[in-house]
């Protein structure tokens, strides 16, 4: 009875909000599905955080702490949605430092030159603002919310990253080449942050009737892939899969086959940079112990004297 | 000690004269580091004038469930509303 109106209030497009009854596997679904997120933020910092202190200009160093910033804050607004589901940012967190909880795959690759930054902001931030942008209609309140201000916000961060590669691409013969070596590294994990093809993605079917997914991964994949390939062009590099060709009948672009075997493995903790990740989250955590303790103290103290 | 901070949630008045909006919320031990935290995550583009922190625990809701019943007691006035009266033909300004 209670799940028959649920799913008509679903299918209706109205929101559920935190106080609405919900389906124990909905409520399941969205912590599992939001804190992935808000871990993927912030772990997102990393690779590019590691660029702040080694970018060429005070231009591009204004810019990139800004856009890290904002990834923090992205980060917050999420972690702030999944709480209203009745789990504690403390549990959260556990759950991201002990591996239950996952994060996008795609950062635990390593940011090697500063062209990979401009491959990170075109792609990386690009593929997941179409992600984004679908679940702005996803069909739970605060979630929904939060991808709306996020979507405002991340246009910018794709921007400057083509930026990047625009310079690069038109600067010297090195440069160049180094735009050309990021968009190969990042090119595939870029697109297999989709997850995986829906044929084998066996969580889709409950997240389409309960409208928290919106399309499936292969559609968003395509819808990437097709505004990519004009804006390489547009810049004169080349995307690495020969079996990129354009589909007059179907209106779409035709690509290669994934590298599902890779994917997977460093879903299951095998790439470059899994373990390096976690350990600086642990270190930064517990670096930043005392303060959460000192300010704990500082407010305790000023209650008693309020109250004196 | 338990780890958990207070949480607070957020309003921001966008300019001058403009009602505050809620944006969310914000973890914070006390009030002035709830308002400093509030301003580095809702503002970074110029979104407010003024802010508001308030605990969370101080905000009474009603139930969206029972919502129907709870509100009922409008339903059945419509004569607030202006467009119940009727007005005699080539009236203005009214």
């Amino acid at each position: 009875m209670k799940e028959q109106q649920f799913q008509e209030k679903i299918d209706l497009e109205k929101k559920i909000e935190p106080k609405d009854w919900m389906p124990v596997d909905y409520r399941k679904h969205l912590i599992r599905q939001i804190s992935q997120h808000a871990h993927s933020e912030i772990i997102g910092m990393q690779p590019e955080g590691n660029w702040i202190s080694r970018a060429p200009s005070l231009r591009a160093k204004m810019i990139l702490l800004a856009k890290v910033q904002d990834e923090a804050g992205h980060g917050l607004y999420l972690y702030s949605a999944c709480e209203t589901l009745g789990i504690s940012r403390e549990e959260l967190v556990e759950q991201l430092q002990d591996g239950k909880a996952k994060y996008s795959s795609i950062f635990n690759y390593p940011t090697l030159s500063w062209a990979d930054m401009g491959a990170v902001g075109w792609l990386v931030d690009g593929a997941a603002i179409v992600n984004q942008v679908s679940l702005q209609r996803t069909s739970y309140g605060p979630y929904s919310r939060g991808m709306v201000k996020i979507c405002k916000e991340e246009s910018f961060h794709q921007r400057q990253g083509y930026e990047i590669m625009a310079d690069m691409a038109n600067g010297t013969p090195q440069q160049k080449e180094m735009a050309q070596d990021a968009l190969n590294r990042f090119w595939w994990p870029s697109i297999m942050m989709f997850g995986p093809q829906d044929s084998d993605s066996p969580r889709t079917g409950n997240a389409m009737k309960w409208k928290i997914k919106r399309q499936f991964n292969d559609e968003l994949r395509q819808k990437f892939i097709d505004q990519t390939v004009g804006q390489a062009e547009v810049i004169g590099l080349t995307i690495p899969d020969p079996d990129l060709k354009w589909n007059e009948e179907k209106g779409h672009y035709d690509f290669g086959e994934m590298d599902w075997d890779e994917f997977w493995s460093v879903v299951n903790g095998n790439g470059p940079c899994n373990i390096q990740r976690l350990e600086h989250h642990k270190k930064a955590h517990s670096d930043g112990k005392w303060v959460r303790e000192a300010a704990k103290d500082y407010s305790k103290k000023q209650k008693s004297t309020e109250t004196n | 000690m338990s780890e958990n901070t207070d949480v607070w949630e957020v309003f921001i008045q966008s300019k001058n004269g403009l009602a505050h909006k809620h944006v969310g919320n914000v973890h914070a031990t006390d009030k002035e580091m709830a308002l400093q935290n509030a301003r580095d995550l809702y503002t970074r583009r110029n979104e407010g004038s003024c802010i508001w922190v308030v605990k969370s625990e101080y905000i009474v809701s009603s139930e969206s469930e029972d919502g129907e019943a709870f509100f009922d007691p409008s339903n059945d006035k419509i004569y607030r509303h202006p467009t119940f009266y009727k007005m005699p033909e080539g009236s203005k300004n009214i």
